[in-house]
């Protein structure tokens, strides 16, 4: 997951191939209309870091819709949810303003492996040791 | 009982060095006290009136010696105020006390060096400080406990009813399933940061003694006519502000589904569950307002997670008989103790007849500890009775006990011939009172004692009504009934499902307390769950005890013979009983005058 610090983040983003998507929006609505065709970024909300919704969007555009771009985390990004987003299927973040990237790693260091399923490894631990 | 394989005890010892290392940052000032907050709830570490408190997990309630010695070392070497924080607390509560209008409910000292058993199978110390939270971190690992997501609004500790797998009427034995969604739910990267807290109870038998319809989601076991295991799945019950009993969404779903349909029920709530307002962001509201709406979202979601995500949660066959292989019946050797116990005797016939229950296997009986007794709040054990107990149950029930949602410890395997010498061995501790399901087998919250949230104290108010109904005749003669008390609407107490309720509530920064009657929590005895209804007005602290004895008054005077309290109110109504408990304020207030 690319990590990224706040005063780090290019003015000039490419904004034509990004596409921001709204914490509340209807994904099945969107997919159906195609907007997801040609788009290289797609950027979820986090108007502040205990809103989950962007998680679910996440993984649905990953798992459901097949999305295989970039998906990057915005808004109120901080340390301790970024292992959260990596699994849900975010492949990058933008930290929040202030916020010390150098703790970042040790959070991916920690766990080796979680009980459940997420988008980096779809089945479950009990599937995984089955196999 | 479930044995933890190495994986979970390197996924406890884990979560113990994360939540060092946020701890640590936390305070290196890396994280702010509004970053931390969740951190440190998932963890199930609160900041209470005085000290943190600490809500360590006993998944449905199942808990072994070990444990349990555990937890009597972390109540004597942790749960210990320094003499300053103990005194400024004490001069707190003592100062709240003097500022109560009126004639005032003398409460005692607080207490420290003890666990105490929640009505959600969790045990809570109140006194560690947060600079120890770490150390009694790791050593909860050492016995394969933890507190993750005690707290937050995240998928809390799992229940079931105390009796799974041993109980007469039990259908299916729940807690294989209740593991298996433990460990799904664990760390759960998508349903961390849900809109509020979301609980969910599973129940195995015929009777709910799990409380199911007041869950988020409560699962009730069974199976169809060709012998297959389902759930009947309700959705969106709940207490706090709104009780709402819990819709049921399926009536049949196939076990092996069970994670795939949990997924999608709180993947809708995480997708459309309200924000904006505390109150209103429970499951429920959205249930609630959404309807058939909501059911359909679900169905949808559900089908979508099976016909285009692979239903990647599928339930094995091999991982419901890994899980299941852990909860075969244990050894099983009886004590052979003396005992000189006698047997025609009144209280150990009366303690036969409430605290022990019959078995699945033959010869054998569950005994509830009574840990509702003058002197100590309902379901608090010290670090001596916390031994004692590990010791009790290795001796009489194979080294293993559970948490009962009534805040009491069941012992769940012992053998018919041990009861005189168990018996015994329990009246030592002091936890052999004959009073469960009884009056003084109350539920309570810790309340304003400890509590941020409450807006009142209940501890005081529960040892008045335990130490007014001590006459075992009395308290035999009014009978089965469910008295629950919440020191605030968050409904820790459950006074929405009590026969009589009590809801502590702050009124200009003065205690009062709601009365309600007619609750039921879904037991055989008060039938489907259902909210009570509010008598009138709040009383005093001081006149609680008055209206609760003015109840039961009424209840003795007007009944059938046989009959138990909660059918008598709903034959007769609660207007007399209204008018009765309202006398015993007037009554009072003109003493006061």
């Amino acid at each position: 997951m690319k990590i990224i610090a706040s005063d780090a983040l290019p003015t000039s983003a490419n904004a034509e191939n990004t596409l921001q998507i709204a914490n509340d929006a209807d994904l099945a609505e969107l997919a159906t209309s195609g907007a997801f065709a040609g788009v290289d970024r797609i950027e979820l909300q986090f108007p502040k870091f205990t809103d989950g919704r962007a998680y679910s969007q996440a993984l649905l555009l990953r798992r459901r819709y097949k999305f295989t771009g970039d998906i990057r985390a915005t808004g109120d990004v901080l340390i301790d949810q970024l292992v959260h987003m990596h699994r849900s299927g975010f492949s990058s973040a933008v930290l929040a303003e202030g916020v010390d990237a150098a703790a970042a790693q040790r959070q991916f260091d920690r766990f080796g492996a979680f009980y459940q399923g997420d988008v980096l490894e779809p089945r479950p631990l009990f599937a995984r040791e089955a196999a | 009982m479930y044995q933890y394989t190495d994986f979970d005890k390197q996924f406890v010892k884990l979560r113990a060095q994360q939540f060092r290392d946020q701890l640590e940052r936390w305070q290196r000032g890396e994280l702010s006290d509004e970053q931390m907050l969740p951190l440190r709830l998932q963890n199930g570490w609160y900041i209470q009136r005085y000290a943190p408190m600490a809500r360590i997990a006993v998944p449905y309630g199942e808990i072994s010696s070990l444990q349990l010695r555990t937890l009597g070392r972390i109540a004597r070497e942790y749960d210990q105020p320094s003499p300053e924080l103990l005194a400024h607390a004490q001069a707190t509560q003592d100062a709240l006390e003097a500022s109560q209008p009126g004639a005032t409910l003398a409460a005692a000292p607080l207490k420290y060096g003890y666990g105490h058993f929640s009505t959600r199978t969790n045990c809570q110390f109140n006194w560690i400080p947060i600079t120890k939270a770490a150390d009694v971190m790791d050593l909860l690992a050492s016995v394969h406990m933890h507190g993750i997501q005690t707290s937050g609004n995240d998928i809390r500790n799992i229940t079931c009813d105390a009796l799974e797998g041993i109980a007469e009427d039990g259908i299916v034995d729940c807690r294989p399933f209740a593991e298996i969604t433990r460990q799904w739910s664990s760390l759960h990267p998508e349903f961390s940061y849900l809109p509020r807290k979301f609980k969910i109870a599973f129940n195995g038998a015929l009777e709910d003694r799990a409380a199911i319809g007041w869950y988020d989601i409560g699962l009730q076991a069974l199976k169809n006519d060709a012998g297959e295991v389902g759930f009947t799945v309700k959705v969106g019950g709940g207490m706090g502000r709104t009780p709402i009993i819990g819709t049921t969404v399926r009536e049949f779903l196939p076990w092996a589904e069970l994670l795939n349909y949990i997924e999608a029920i709180i993947r809708v709530y995480n997708g459309y569950g309200r924000r904006d307002n505390k109150w209103k962001a429970r499951i429920k509201i959205l249930v609630k307002s959404e309807g058939q709406a909501f059911i359909d979202a679900v169905e949808k979601e559900y089908h979508a997670i099976v016909d285009l995500d692979g239903a990647p949660h599928t339930i094995t066959q091999a991982e419901l008989d890994r899980v299941t292989s852990h909860f075969v019946v244990p050894e099983l050797k009886p004590a052979n103790l003396q005992a000189k116990v006698d047997p025609k005797g009144q209280l150990y016939q009366r303690w036969l007849a409430q605290n022990v229950r019959g078995h699945q296997l033959p010869g054998m009986k569950t005994v509830t500890l009574s840990f509702k007794r003058v002197g100590f709040a309902p379901g608090d054990a010290d670090a001596d009775t916390l031994d004692a107990l590990a010791q009790l149950a290795e001796q009489f029930s194979a080294s293993e006990a559970r948490l009962t949602h009534e805040q009491n410890l069941l012992l769940p395997w012992v053998f018919e011939a041990d009861l005189p010498a168990l018996y015994e061995a329990a009246r030592r501790l002091g936890l052999a009172q004959p009073n469960i399901g009884l009056l003084t087998d109350m539920i309570a919250c810790p309340g304003g004692d400890f509590c941020s949230l409450a807006n009142a104290r209940s501890l005081h108010i529960a040892a008045a009504v335990t130490e007014r109904y001590q006459d075992l005749d009395e308290l035999f003669d009014i009978g089965p009934i469910d008295l629950h008390m919440s020191g605030c609407i968050n409904s820790c107490g459950h006074h929405h499902s009590g026969h009589i309720g009590i809801l502590g509530v702050d009124k200009d920064g003065k205690e009062w307390y709601q009365v309600t009657l007619g609750g039921a929590d879904g037991t055989a005895l008060s039938g489907p769950a259902i909210g009570g209804k509010v008598v009138g007005p709040a009383f005093t602290a001081a006149e609680v005890p008055g209206v609760i004895e003015a109840l039961l008054d009424t209840y003795r005077e007007l009944r059938h013979p046989g009959e138990f309290f909660i059918d008598a109110l709903r034959r007769i109504g609660h207007d007399p009983f209204k008018q009765a408990a309202n006398a015993a304020r007037h009554a009072k207030a003109e003493a006061l005058q």
